[in-house]
């Protein structure tokens, strides 16, 4: 393994947690308004929210690409007021991981919320609880596990996202190439050997996240 | 206790509870059958539920007046509330359960963990989880989680509907020694008349969603181990 596949391995290691710690929050907050709360419009964020899961994830890169892009109102605003520049630099491929990993983090923890029996919170606030205290110690404890598990499984869908950032991050080695984007253009230039060897850390890495999130879910079970 | 319960209306998908009722008694059963209303008023009661309208008020305590815009939330009504599920905390111990809604400093003498305790003999289940206790040891632990927070008021949803006849055997000495040790006026719900009989003084008799009478248990029900109805108690009105 040469010194680039570590740095591959790292940046694509690093923008899938990076992606994860940034879209956590907002992801469990929505998670629970969906499972809770009534709100107008919750179906058609319910409906935008779960998009990437059903289109192409390169029809998604070329929405991102033109909101982030400099040409773009939110792309011009970070450039010329906050001097940031996203396409094609490592900020895109963590924006690209967080879009597509995002639905597989909320449907997660959004389950997680609704499987909680709401009596519990209900007594809670007869006890004397207020609701943040309500929050913070029931709610919270009894969806840990799966907040957890929707952090892991958005950690390793990010992992392994090809088509939304290659069209947004593209393919700058040592600036934006990940995984997924190296073993494709391994096979592009027949160098299969060195293809495999990536799928096979690909591999190992997705294997690890998915079998702690199963070990941690035995582990933190209700007795 | 004096509980007053007037001009409450709650309309909810194709039913509609409507209650108003004033009656006396240290423990109120609130008595029908499934679809009564009988989980409904006492959710209203504790503030779980907001009604269209309507007034409750408990000795001189309003715990709400929609007229005058008054909701007091659950947290700030002094109940305390046995649903009929228990809702026990699983991820917290039997002692943790406890303690959730207890305020040492504040209780009244008498219902420290210690007292209810003992009362209700739970001392050895303290350091078990909630996974460890049998169908008996859980209604106990409710009912004692419940005293601990020191409430005004206890409302009880059908405590002893989920458990067999013995185990409703066993338990139903303990409800009497709540009743009597810790003086704690009580709304019980039950569509059994044998409980309502061994445990309350006064009882409203719902069907429908509305009330069609109040009076003492011994007025409405047979005084015989048949434990039924009284002929035309359900074709009588208030």
């Amino acid at each position: 393994m040469t010194a680039d596949d570590v740095q591959v391995i790292g940046l694509t290691l690093g923008t899938a947690a990076l992606s994860t710690l940034l879209t956590f929050p907002f992801g469990v907050a929505l998670a629970w308004l969906l499972a809770r709360k009534n709100w107008p419009g919750k179906s058609l964020v319910e409906t935008v929210v779960a998009l990437p899961l059903v289109m192409p994830p390169v029809a998604t890169g070329l929405i991102l690409l033109n909101l982030l892009g400099r040409r773009s109102p939110l792309g011009g605003f970070l450039q010329n007021v906050l001097g940031t520049e996203i396409v094609f630099t490592w900020k895109a491929v963590v924006a690209a991981m967080a879009v597509m990993s995002f639905p597989f983090l909320v449907r997660t923890v959004r389950l997680a919320f609704e499987e909680i029996n709401p009596r519990l919170e209900q007594v809670a606030r007869t006890l004397g609880a207020s609701r943040t205290r309500v929050f913070l110690t029931i709610t919270l404890p009894l969806a840990a596990r799966g907040m957890v598990a929707g952090a892991v499984w958005a950690f390793a869908r990010a992992l392994g996202e090809f088509g939304a950032t290659i069209l947004v991050a593209g393919n700058i080695p040592g600036r934006t190439t990940v995984m997924s984007v190296a073993i494709y253009e391994d096979i592009q230039l027949g160098q299969d050997d060195h293809a495999y060897q990536l799928l096979a850390v690909s591999a190992v890495l997705a294997f690890a996240a998915i079998l702690f999130s199963n070990q941690f879910s035995k582990w933190g079970g209700v007795k | 206790m004096k509980f007053q319960c007037r001009h409450l209306q709650l309309r909810q998908a194709g039913f509609l509870l409507q209650i108003d009722v004033e009656l006396t008694g240290q423990v109120i059963g609130i008595f029908g059958s499934s679809g009564a209303g009988k989980t409904s008023l006492l959710e209203v009661i504790a503030g779980l539920r907001r009604p269209d309208s309507g007034v409750i008020a408990v000795d001189d305590r309003v715990l709400m007046d929609l007229s005058a815009n008054l909701f007091l939330p659950p947290e700030n009504r002094g109940v305390g509330y046995v649903p009929q599920d228990l809702a026990l905390f699983p991820h917290l111990s039997v002692r943790k359960n406890l303690a959730y809604g207890h305020k040492p400093e504040a209780v009244p003498s008498g219902l420290n963990l210690a007292h209810v305790a003992e009362v209700l003999e739970i001392e050895p289940l303290l350091d078990r989880t909630i996974g460890q206790l049998s169908g008996g040891q859980k209604q106990r632990i409710a009912f004692a989680r419940a005293l601990l927070a020191s409430p005004q008021l206890l409302l009880m949803d059908e405590p002893l509907a989920s458990l067999d006849y013995e185990l409703k055997l066993k338990i139903i000495p303990y409800l009497k020694r709540i009743r009597d040790e810790f003086k704690i006026p009580m709304l019980y719900v039950s569509h059994s008349p044998d409980e309502v009989i061994e445990l309350c003084d006064q009882v409203i008799v719902l069907r429908g969603g509305k009330c069609l009478r109040t009076s003492r248990p011994d007025e409405i029900f047979e005084a015989s181990t048949s434990m039924t109805l009284k002929p035309g108690i359900y074709d009588s009105s208030k």
